[in-house]
């Protein structure tokens, strides 16, 4: 199956990218607030079973895919 | 014990301070092989591991996120939870954080911009194996080139860290050259045998190159190799 995980820097952790991105956003003239910038990793898993991917992505999310001292993320299923 | 304490330089795909990091290692007395990162072992007598700055892996993911599965990290690890003297230089600190072995993690500079230039240092204590040679309070100028330095830790991370007398290094006020957190510019671990910095000492180990004071970063460590009891790991 196949399973998106989201990946974003955590409340408060100061995110340059996504204030060079509001800046430029500001230059096109559009009214922002804020932007965050985070990252996407589309992964496909051998397996039918939601709940054993979940738990897959979530030792991947916890070894590699994020650091979470600065990172959240969020497991979506298409 | 040995007169030239073997300190192999680990080269990544993408590592590019190795060549550097090994001279200088040698011009201060040492045996500096460059070893590949695909090795499984450290050579036998190796006394301390140098982590050299680059790009390891195209910093895909994170810095340091993906050099840190390569095989000889697995023996490094373990060489420094047996007490071995590691020093991650840049990308090599980037490493050791992700890897686990050092606290925080680098960020992206606050500013976007890759910083490449001479910067003042403050010595936070000279009672570690990679600032013996130093005192502390002292100002010393190494180079820093980099376009993810900004270290960070939160609140209660830092304070423990401050607690222990784990931030060694520290940028002049005025002077931080990415955002870190407190001006942190390099950080032990707990134990005191692992540190990793932003600045490349490597870099600045003759007058010619503009500064001499990474040798006493490279002394310093060069002088604790010679006296480490072999770690076998």
């Amino acid at each position: 199956m196949k399973a998106t995980v989201l990946v974003r820097p955590k409340p408060g952790i100061l995110d340059p990218q996504g204030q060079a991105v509001e800046t430029s956003l500001r230059h096109l003239g559009f009214d922002v607030a804020d932007t965050r910038v985070g990252r996407l990793v589309d992964v496909e898993l051998p397996t039918d079973d939601r709940d054993e991917a979940r738990a897959q992505l979530e030792r991947m999310c916890d070894q590699l895919l994020t650091n979470p001292l600065i990172e959240s993320y969020e497991i979506e299923f298409a | 014990m040995s007169d030239r304490p073997l300190i192999p330089v680990v080269v990544f795909p993408g590592s590019n301070d190795d060549r550097d990091a090994a001279g200088a290692l040698e011009l201060l007395g040492a045996d500096a092989p460059r070893i590949w990162h695909t090795e499984e072992l450290l050579p036998a007598g190796t006394a301390a591991v140098v982590l050299p700055g680059g790009f390891s892996y195209g910093d895909y993911l994170r810095c340091g996120a993906i050099a840190r599965f390569s095989p000889i990290m697995r023996t490094v690890s373990a060489f420094a939870e047996a007490g071995g003297l590691v020093l991650g230089i840049c990308n090599g600190f980037q490493i050791l954080t992700e890897a686990g072995l050092l606290p925080g993690v680098l960020r992206p500079n606050a500013s976007l911009s890759f910083v490449c230039r001479d910067v003042p240092l403050t010595v936070e204590t000279a009672e570690t194996p990679f600032t013996s040679r130093c005192t502390p309070g002292q100002t010393i100028t190494i180079p820093v080139k980099h376009g993810d330095g900004c270290w960070f830790a939160d609140e209660q991370l830092l304070a423990e860290l401050e607690d222990e007398g784990q931030i060694a290094l520290r940028y002049e006020d005025g002077a931080n050259p990415n955002g870190a957190v407190a001006g942190v510019a390099g950080v032990t671990n707990r134990d005191g045998n692992v540190f990793g910095l932003m600045p490349h000492p490597e870099h600045a180990v003759d007058p010619l190159l503009g500064s001499a004071d990474g040798v006493l970063i490279l002394g310093s460590l060069v002088d604790a190799a010679r006296l480490s009891v072999a770690v076998t790991v």
